[in-house]
């Protein structure tokens, strides 16, 4: 290959911006066409407002609709609030388990752990909560062992109530709690933990002054992708919770499939993810951390 | 492991915790897997005997998965979906990688950020935006200029794109981590050498990052396939298997044979999991 002193830099300069353009294009397309148009066109369908049969205009009726009926935001906040519980037992029970893979396990069952910790993850929501109502439902499997034990003498129906539903979602995003705070407390050194005891600390300060800092990039990143999962979800609390288990992406359905009231559906759309975003946004700030070193980080 | 001045019924008490906490994740997975060999009607005790039949019997009542035709359709659209999906978030995450790992452009950083979104917008959402946006593109085409666009109405095409929209980003970071290893100082060798660019790219680069890509492209098989959320806006006549099963679940009532569908589907992602570990760690023997 010849080179020329100048033209070859020149060449070379041409060619990195070229590749660089290349690079970005297919980027630039799927962050424009398929993130950013389509939440626009969202924003654009919820401000319209129905004045006449096919005729529309601008307005905010769709979101004074949302105002004027309780039920409506009743479902929002329910199920805000209920994915925020479920994320917060996510944390306390995934936490220790997270713990004992991390720094108390072997190293030959660490790996068997944590590999039979993600095998649930590959398997279907579906699948799984089928797997729920095989064992919960009044003829299910702990109804039918219950009797078969005496210890009741008729059958007993466990779906459809909040508990349920609670149970079901946290059996479903409880990996990816677990995934990041392994991976997190992994990369600590014990000899923090131990100097922690050696310095007076017991088991609760250790983990209190200690522990919970140092995990805190992978608690803040797994509650978020956890609270997401659990307020965006739509097939356990439907399925677990039955048809009046009054979750938001449920009335997010209801308007654009059963009522084809799309205007409302994307009202409903954006006021759902102001408000993932903002419960986000603030747990981010609360905890000191940011989107680029918790969720970002792989 | 971690040597503590804990006492052993503490430690005790812990790993009864851990094992009540696997017997939590295992048990609904067991129920929906064990009731596809019950020789009954119902997914549901008592145990009536071991059968095959949810698998392979080929008349009615108890049709089996493999003669079932719907259930067949099913598996064989996510099937199609799954590898467009995860052909096209390889390319989109490899392509990211270097932008992300080689590149030097004016804001990259807020760029990165905007690159992660799709990952923490609700599924259903990226769902109906994508759906509202192709209805309108469409509906703008039809009125205007007279053009009936068939792919941009609900339909696999769209079922793709939306899957794509979010599964790129899970891409993007499996193969950028992998390409932050890299040591540079082998592609200058090799162009020091006299190796052309694309064939150092070829020779190289690629190899190295392959592991990555197996497993980005069998993580994106394994997500597009179980995907529920975000298919249920954008599905068209052409429903993959998990909208069939919810189908039949909500309408029909569940027989065994979804239970024979569950087992199949356990059986194969798990081995697809497997493949991709065993694929990563070969990475670090060589």
């Amino acid at each position: 290959m010849l080179r020329f002193p100048g033209g070859g830099l020149m060449l070379q300069k041409d060619f990195r911006r070229l590749a660089m353009i290349l690079l970005f294009a297919p980027f630039a397309l799927w962050i424009a066409l398929l993130v950013v148009l389509p939440h626009i066109g969202m924003i654009r369908l919820s401000l319209r407002e129905k004045v006449a049969p096919r005729v529309y205009e601008f307005g905010f009726a769709n979101y004074l609709d949302f105002i004027n009926e309780p039920i409506y935001w009743n479902t929002l906040l329910r199920t805000g609030s209920m994915s925020l519980l479920v994320t917060a037992l996510a944390l306390l029970i995934g936490f220790p388990i997270a713990y004992y893979i991390a720094k108390l396990a072997s190293n030959r069952t660490r790996g068997a752990l944590f590999l039979i910790c993600l095998i649930p993850l590959w398997v279907s929501d579906l699948i799984r909560a089928f797997g729920w109502i095989l064992l919960l439902r009044e003829t299910g499997v702990i109804s039918s062992f219950l009797q078969w034990a005496g210890i009741v003498n008729q059958p007993i129906e466990f779906l459809y109530n909040d508990v349920t539903v609670i149970i079901g979602l946290v059996y479903t995003v409880m990996l990816f709690m677990i995934v990041p705070l392994v991976s997190t407390l992994d990369g600590m050194d014990n000899s923090m933990i131990e100097a922690g005891y050696n310095l007076g600390g017991n088991g609760f300060t250790v983990l209190r002054r200690i522990i919970v800092p140092y995990a805190m990039p992978g608690i803040v990143s797994g509650c978020i992708v956890v609270f997401m999962l659990t307020a965006g979800s739509y097939l356990t609390p439907i399925l677990l919770g039955g048809k009046n288990s009054s979750w938001f992406t449920e009335q997010i359905y209801n308007q654009f499939i059963t009522r084809f009231n799309w205007e409302a559906g994307a009202a409903f759309g954006i006021l759902l993810l102001l408000f993932t975003s903002t419960v986000i946004w603030l747990g981010l700030k609360l905890s000191g951390q940011t989107l680029a070193n918790t969720v970002a980080k792989s | 492991m971690l040597a503590q001045n804990r006492s052993t019924p503490f430690l005790w008490g812990f790993r009864l915790y851990v094992a009540v906490f696997f017997v939590f994740l295992a048990s609904p997975l067991i129920a929906a897997g064990a009731f596809a060999f019950n020789d009954s009607l119902f997914p549901a005790l008592p145990w009536q005997g071991f059968t095959l039949d949810w698998f392979f019997n080929d008349t009615e009542p108890k049709l089996g998965m493999f003669h079932d035709r719907r259930l067949l359709r099913g598996l064989y659209y996510s099937f199609v979906i799954a590898v467009t999906v995860s052909a096209l978030s390889v390319f989109v995450g490899t392509t990211n990688a270097f932008l992300f790992v080689r590149g030097r452009f004016p804001a990259k950083n807020f760029f990165y950020i905007v690159m992660v979104i799709p990952l923490v917008i609700p599924g259903v959402i990226l769902g109906i935006s994508i759906l509202v946006l192709a209805s309108d593109t469409a509906n703008y085409l039809e009125n205007n200029l007279d053009l009936e666009l068939e792919f941009l109405r609900p339909g696999i095409f769209l079922v793709v794109l939306g899957q794509f929209s979010f599964i790129t980003t899970i891409t993007s970071l499996v193969i950028t981590a992998r390409l932050k290893k890299f040591d540079e100082t082998m592609e200058e060798a090799a162009l020091n050498l006299g190796a052309s660019r694309a064939r150092v790219l070829r020779t190289i680069t690629l190899p190295f990052l392959r592991p990555a890509m197996i497993a980005a492209g069998i993580v994106a098989f394994l997500v597009s396939f179980e995907n529920f959320n975000t298919t249920l806006f954008l599905v068209g006549s052409e429903a993959p298997l998990t909208i069939t099963m919810y189908d039949r679940m909500a309408k029909v009532g569940s027989t065994p044979v979804l239970n024979a569908v569950s087992f199949f589907l356990m059986v194969g992602s798990g081995l697809l999991a497997l493949l991709s570990i065993l694929v990563q760690r070969d990475k670090s023997s060589r």
